[in-house]
């Protein structure tokens, strides 16, 4: 999974670049300038300016956040999975989603920025995630489709970041995208299963599912490049390596070819092959819904934050006896 | 010369007894230590919160070897490691550079004994 991070932050930026600089940081800002252009990898515990730590803190914790209130919306079917197979390979999937979440707090973190800290951002509603997981799983076909088009969404936008200036972040990246191939492949067998064996019924539950996702996914890539206002230094820091529209084209190119073998239509009248542009041509995006699904006026923008800070708040208990234990043991150990 | 050793330059909490939390209510932060199978190091792959040894062990298999990735598990508190400056890294390791005597590939020996 994957968050349009930074791109969407412009209205409450506090990272300003500071206008006044001392000599020391001028240097230092050079030389650190001068490892980015020689395609050097940053270390945690390397200098860094400021506005490249705070940056990084916002698109790595938004992504973790993306991963872990992505694991509710797919959460909502492992008990109603029609069979036992389907049950254990999206239970696979959604701990693995997990997983993702804890590699990229892990990476965050090394910044300089507590778990809890992280964790108060985004159930005070302060840090951002992924518009995608705002819209709600209506049926068993919306689990195959997040795996095919959310998950195919996000893999496209993950592997540049394997490359991504900030070590710690590459390393986690290279992780999650070793693991992210399956998510889809299951999406795409699951819906391939329904198309070439199923029902009328099930056919018709499957096209439904792809007409709903089609246009949260592609905005999945976040705004267009014109109105993408940090893209620029983030492409010169490294921390970003293609632009939105170039992924998103290179998604709907790929994606359309396999809702041919999928025998599904996308939901867009307009898209057609452009033989002299060598790519899909495919209609106005409503970019609209999408500022309104960030701005918290989406389907299940409310609900998505209420399960998560309950789970949270529910588990309070649990992470204050685990202390107490642990504090219990050690003071046996010492005693002894 | 000996460049200072810097201690917890690992980024993490700053070092306290396992269990006591003075002031926070934060598991501890652990690094994560996996061996891929028998006759290999142990290598670092990454990070975790747990509140104990045990629980940061569990964790780890969990989080680092869903598919089958370790024989082997090593955990260590990140504030327990000491780590060498990495602005002395020059006075380090730059000393290295002009030692090519050390490589076997300095001596240059007669054909014959291309395989020594």
């Amino acid at each position: 999974m994957y968050t349009q991070a930074m791109d969407t932050m412009g209205k409450d930026r506090d990272d300003v670049p500071k206008a006044v600089r001392s000599a020391d940081e001028v240097a230092r800002q050079a030389a650190f300038d001068a490892r980015i252009d020689a395609g050097d990898f940053i270390e945690a515990k390397d200098w860094m300016p400021d506005h490249y730590r705070k940056t990084l803190v916002r698109q790595i914790s938004q992504h973790a956040h993306s991963e872990i209130v992505g694991m509710l919306p797919e959460g909502n079917w492992i008990s109603r999975a029609p069979t036992l197979k389907r049950k254990a390979i999206l239970l696979a999937k959604v701990q693995d989603e997990a997983g993702h979440g804890l590699y990229l707090y892990a990476a965050a973190e090394t910044l300089g920025t507590s778990r809890d800290q992280l964790f108060d951002a985004l159930h005070s509603g302060k840090a951002k995630y992924s518009s995608i997981f705002n819209y709600p799983t209506l049926t068993w076909a919306d689990m195959g489709t997040i795996g095919w088009l959310v998950d195919g969404a996000a893999i496209m936008n993950q592997v540049p970041l394997c490359r991504c200036s900030y070590a710690p972040y590459a390393r986690a990246m290279v992780r999650i995208c070793r693991e992210e191939s399956f998510h889809q492949r299951q999406g795409f067998e699951s819906l391939l299963t329904m198309m070439t064996k199923g029902s009328d019924a099930q056919k018709a539950m499957v096209q439904d599912a792809v007409d709903r996702w089609w246009w949260p996914s592609i905005m999945m890539f976040g705004p267009p490049d014109t109105e993408s206002p940090n893209s620029e230094q983030s492409m010169k820091w490294g921390i970003k390596r293609i632009s939105n529209d170039d992924l998103r084209q290179k998604f709907i190119d790929a994606t359309a070819e396999q809702a041919k073998i999928l025998g599904v239509t996308l939901p867009d009248p307009e898209l057609r092959w452009n033989e002299e542009r060598g790519h899909y041509d495919f209609g106005a995006i409503d970019w609209k819904e999408f500022w309104q699904v960030v701005g918290g006026e989406g389907p299940c923008n409310r609900e998505r934050l209420a399960a998560r800070v309950k789970a949270w708040d529910d588990g309070a208990w649990v992470r204050e006896a685990a202390l107490a234990h642990a504090g219990k043991q050690e003071t046996l150990r010492e005693a002894a | 010369m000996s460049p200072a050793v810097t201690p917890g330059t690992i980024p993490g909490p700053a070092a306290e007894p396992i269990g006591k939390p003075a002031k926070r209510n934060e598991w501890p932060l652990w690094e994560v230590f996996v061996r891929s199978k028998a006759g290999l190091d142990h290598k670092h792959c990454g990070s975790l919160h747990a509140a104990d040894p045990q629980m940061a062990i569990q964790l780890a298999r969990d989080v680092y070897t869903r598919r089958q990735e370790g024989t082997s598990i090593w955990v260590i508190r990140s504030d327990q490691i000491v780590a060498s400056d990495p602005g002395d890294k020059s006075a380090y390791f730059d000393p290295m550079e002009d030692k090519v005597y050390r490589h076997p590939t300095f001596y240059e020996l007669p054909k014959s004994l291309d395989h020594m």
